[in-house]
């Protein structure tokens, strides 16, 4: 329950008010966890915030959080320079079922900073690339200056074992890329659609455009995975914030295979 | 096993709480305080609300002068045991700065030992269903669980059922079957005392008593059926799990809403509401403390993630409330949240009725 000290080894600012910390824990312990997972990211004297791991899981000395400045701890948090130490609880959540899909086609639908509960799964995949068909990243985002870990996306544009369709809402005039919804990216991407499975992470209205999308293609709810926020404050199920009817988020998700929570996904304000 | 009831008079009442008092326990019990009986420190009988009573009803509380001078002649008041278990505002750490950074420190958990005198059997099902949140899950709550072990509960089999009551209809009183060191069942100036563990059937043997007989055990009985036969509230509890989450839409939401002041007041006296906050204080040394509180899902915050929140309407909120308390609860916990001791009736400043709610769902 006591929030654990790391130290912010490095700061990257990924996009206009998203940055990534890598932080290293003072006692040089690895950070065991598995892709899916969250901390409670505590900075001292401010608060205390879930966020999805976004590292590679493999590389357990270095933890690594991507943060968007959306209220005040995370703009707090903004202002923190490589050097200062904040308080991690972790990992908590139920991971990407990343073994119950082994010998299936995958593809990742997400956008913008969705891409970060994803990235760690992708790279996972790609450490096992072999255990896996096709592999395809369905990526969106508003603008071409919206486009988040770009040095990981060109590497993996660069790979003959997977294909990224990125996509951008608007672009200048004489941009080269793709523009458009992630819809039309999805319905590019070349999968086994009766039997891939996807892992989709967006806002909860754009997640259901992508289910119906995905479903038109034969994609059935069962081989849909997501990952939800809610409000978190103790993180093990006891503080209540999390719920959504049965399910406390922080413990029996944030990862959900979409037929077991689109009952309650759909109910408005449940 | 089995123990073997016996009669203690008022000497006897004394003795208990003195041996408990003698054995280290914080005894605690009810008492008359504010024109309520509230849940606080008990030095001796005296403390006890001899000769009061209670009527309630659907936003209504008053303390009333008996005929006789029984000491649980009332039904629950404001306070449950939850206020000493799962307290409603705890430290749970400190942070300092210093040359690594910071500095953390747990608070450490209280020593002390509670002793319960005047538990209700819906309170038993209260404090179970509660070890169940806190010390069953995949989690525990080391809080709680420091709080709760070593505790001795002396029930009360309640003598009297409120106006807001209905533990009878939700299979949790009155009577005190489980879960309990000694229960009491009150009568004028004497007690039949029941064993439930071997702690209480110890703590017995060191009171001034005499054997129960047939005849006394056969009028606790009675004492019980009365109390099951004047519910002052009914909830037709079969089937309320699919019930409410069938009807997700219903009207009944719209028009509960437009009454609930979405105040909490009943998630505060609710013996089984558990949600909680934290906040942080910075003070001016430099050092911070994280304190947990009592939350109640009816505030707007309790949802509240980037963005907005996520149950705007009160609509939305009595509805997560009472679906949680009903319904939910048994698919995360394998039991209702609601033990029938009608405080959200009494306690709700507009008076809205959970059992006469239930009612409008089921009625179409």
């Amino acid at each position: 329950m006591v929030p654990v000290p790391f130290r912010i080894a490095k700061v990257i600012r990924e996009i206009p008010g998203v940055y990534t910390w890598h932080l290293k824990s003072l006692d040089g312990k690895p950070f065991v966890y598995r892709p899916g997972q969250f901390n409670m990211v505590y900075q001292f004297g401010v608060g205390e915030i879930p966020v999805s791991i976004s590292g590679d899981c493999r590389e357990p000395d270095t933890l690594v959080h991507t943060i968007r400045a959306v209220g005040p701890v995370t703009n707090a948090m903004q202002q923190l320079r490589a050097g200062a130490v904040v308080g991690i609880r972790g990992p908590f959540g139920r991971p990407w079922p990343i073994d119950e899909v082994v010998g299936s086609d995958l593809i990742f639908v997400t956008s913008t900073i969705g891409l970060a509960p994803l990235r760690g799964l992708i790279h996972e995949v790609l450490h096992r690339r072999e255990d896996f068909g096709k592999v395809v990243v369905c990526y969106g985002t508003r603008g071409i200056d919206d486009i988040m870990y770009e040095a990981d996306l060109h590497k993996w544009r660069a790979r003959f074992d997977m294909h990224v369709h990125l996509t951008v809402h608007s672009a200048p005039s004489g941009y080269r890329g793709r523009v458009g919804g992630v819809v039309a990216a999805i319905r590019a991407a070349q999968v086994d659609w009766p039997s891939a499975q996807a892992f989709v992470c967006r806002s909860e209205t754009l997640t259901r455009q992508a289910v119906d999308t995905l479903a038109g293609l034969g994609v059935t709810k069962d081989r849909v995975w997501v990952t939800l926020e809610r409000n978190m404050q103790c993180a093990i199920g006891l503080c209540g914030h999390c719920q959504i009817g049965p399910t406390f988020v922080c413990k029996d998700g944030p990862v959900y295979r979409y037929d077991q929570i689109e009952p309650l996904y759909s109910v408005r304000e449940f | 096993m089995s123990y073997h009831p016996s009669m203690i008079g008022l000497d006897g009442l004394a003795a208990l709480i003195e041996a408990l008092s003698v054995d280290g326990f914080r005894v605690l019990g009810p008492t008359v305080r504010d024109d309520a009986i509230v849940y606080d420190d008990i030095a001796g009988v005296d403390d006890l609300p001899a000769g009061w009573t209670d009527e309630q009803d659907g936003g209504r509380y008053r303390l009333k002068r008996r005929d006789d001078s029984a000491l649980f002649g009332y039904a629950v008041g404001p306070h449950a045991w939850k206020r000493f278990l799962h307290p409603p505002l705890l430290r749970l750490w400190r942070a300092e700065p210093d040359s690594a950074g910071m500095k953390l420190t747990a608070a450490p958990e209280p020593e002390e030992r509670f002793a319960f005198l005047g538990v209700r059997s819906c309170e038993l099902h209260a404090i179970a269903i509660q070890d169940k949140v806190f010390l069953q899950g995949p989690y525990v709550d080391p809080h709680y669980k420091a709080r709760r072990e070593g505790a001795f509960l002396v029930a009360v089999n309640c003598g009297t059922a409120g106006g807001t009551c209905f533990c009878a209809s939700m299979n949790t009183g009155p009577r005190a079957t489980a879960g309990f060191d000694l229960t009491l069942t009150e009568f004028t100036g004497e007690f039949l005392v029941e064993p439930g563990s071997d702690a209480g059937a110890a703590l017995l043997a060191r009171l001034p008593q005499r054997a129960a007989t047939e005849a006394d055990i056969e009028r606790a009985r009675a004492v019980s059926e009365r109390t099951a036969a004047s519910m002052g509230r009914h909830m037709q509890a079969d089937g309320v799990h699919d019930l409410l989450l069938d009807n997700l839409e219903h009207k009944r939401w719209d028009d509960v809403a437009a009454r609930c002041l979405s105040c909490g007041n009943c998630t505060q006296v609710c013996p089984t509401c558990f949600c909680t906050a934290v906040s942080d204080v910075n003070d001016l040394s430099g050092a911070t403390e994280r304190t947990r509180r009592w939350d109640s899902c009816f505030s707007v915050d309790f949802s509240y993630i980037h963005g907005g929140s996520v149950r705007p309407s009160p609509r939305s909120r009595y509805r997560q409330w009472m679906t949680h308390k009903l319904a939910s609860w048994v698919d995360q916990f394998g039991t209702s949240g609601c033990v029938g001791c009608g405080r959200c009736i009494t306690w709700c400043p507009v008076g809205i009725d959970i059992t006469e709610e239930v009612r409008a769902i089921r009625g179409g």
